[in-house]
């Protein structure tokens, strides 16, 4: 499916590149990417794993989004959490998604985790860490479930329990404390929950609500929000004033004549 | 797709072809098709993957293709580089869109998307080439 246009596409590339040195010159600044200071993290239980995510989206210092959804879809068994550009992990998540697709129907089986995460990993290499993307991967298939941690140079770690992100320090203490081998779903969901609250509370990157994806053999709940802790407060009283409030000195009323002039109709057209 | 070869490979695949521009007639450059020439873009990449990126593909092929000669002898990258020969010569017009449909299926390119499928659809290009021009470039004529 690829077309001859490549040389194209990269040419907007370089051209981006040459501006950025070129608009620094001026005095004026490149516009900031959106990126996602985040805290991701998974945890491998008994019988499947457990994702989790928050949910908030910085510009800088600006908070872009307050209830983004970092928890991609990779396919029926596979999702992937995503840190770092915003765009970065979106797009990227999505290619790979379309290319296992294709993958799976041409092999006519269930798709593995080790294929999407070679297949993440040999693409951010190829790009040099130029793609921001940190990545949670995980996914149930017919070995078990994996727990993948993809670095944006493409670097990846097969583990039983992962952070990524800014807020990775503060999950993994989380984890670090509580984590055992073979646990309940209950209790990997909560940890897990506790994990992303840590980094919720403790990171300025991280905050609002928290999502959870639980894979199990054959069932995928996706909890979005599994808890909302961060909820906007509400105002107890009413500021607006009273009519009557200011006493009315004196009233003076001015008719507009207006007269139609012309009246045109225009139907809508519902062809 | 990515093979790494053995290390031995690696040779074949580190050319630097320059960024240099179309050479017209006189061995001028180009400017009616390659736009006005500058000197630093021509000597220094504007970007750190540049170079990476334009010899991508082909260093894959060379990689790819000495391996299979390493394993299954001369013949194997020579059918296949015949076969390429021929199904690149399947396209329209200069100014049409070829659908390069045999090359694509035997690259396996036609199992993958990658950013050249989503980014810089050529049905949403603004610029559209002249046909006359392009079709006596291809013969030679111009």
């Amino acid at each position: 499916l690829a077309t001859h246009s490549l040389f194209l596409t990269m040419f907007l590339v370089f051209r981006n590149a040459v501006l950025e040195t070129e608009v620094t010159k001026v005095g004026c600044r490149m516009p900031a990417a959106r990126k996602t200071g985040t805290t991701i993290v998974g945890v491998v239980f008994k019988d499947g794993l457990v994702l989790g995510a928050d949910t908030r989206a910085t510009e800088g210092m600006i908070v872009a989004d307050k209830n983004c959804s970092k928890i991609h879809y990779i396919s029926p068994n596979i999702y992937c959490c995503g840190a770092g550009t915003a765009a970065d992990t979106e797009m990227t998540t999505q290619i790979i998604s379309s290319n296992l697709e294709l993958h799976s129907l041409s092999t006519g089986r269930l798709p593995r985790v080790a294929t999407a995460n070679r297949m993440l990993k040999q693409m951010l290499f190829r790009y040099q860490g130029h793609i921001g993307a940190a990545l949670v991967l995980g996914g149930m298939d017919c070995n078990g479930p994996h727990l993948y941690s993809i670095y944006p140079h493409g670097s990846t770690d097969k583990l039983p329990y992962v952070t990524m992100g800014s807020g990775s320090l503060a999950a993994m203490a989380v984890f670090e404390d509580r984590y055992k081998q073979d646990m309940e779903e209950e209790d990997a969901k909560r940890l897990v929950r506790d994990a992303i609250a840590a980094g919720i509370f403790n990171d300025l990157g991280s905050g609002s609500n928290i999502d959870l994806c639980v894979i199990t053999k054959g069932r995928v709940d996706y909890l979005r929000p599994h808890d909302m802790a961060n909820k906007k407060g509400v105002r107890t009283g009413s500021y607006k004033y009273k009519r009557g409030t200011t006493g009315v000195l004196t009233k003076t009323v001015t008719k507009l004549d207006l007269e139609v002039v012309e009246e045109t109709i225009q139907t809508m057209d519902t062809s | 797709m990515n093979t790494r070869g053995l290390r031995s490979q690696l040779k074949d695949s580190v050319p630097v072809t320059g960024m240099g521009q179309h050479v017209g007639a006189y061995g001028v450059q180009d400017t009616l098709r390659s736009g006005f020439s500058s000197v630093k873009n021509e000597l220094l990449p504007s970007h750190a993957l540049e170079l990476s990126e334009k010899n991508f593909q082909l260093n894959q092929d060379k990689m790819n293709f000495s391996t299979l000669r390493n394993i299954q002898g001369l013949h194997a990258p020579l059918k296949l580089q015949m076969e390429y020969r021929a199904a690149r010569q399947i396209q329209r017009l200069p100014f049409l869109q070829s659908s390069h449909l045999a090359l694509d299926t035997l690259k396996g390119n036609d199992e993958s998307i990658s950013f050249e499928d989503i980014l810089n659809d050529p049905a949403q290009s603004e610029m559209v080439g002249e046909p006359h021009i392009m079709v006596e470039y291809k013969l030679g004529l111009m």
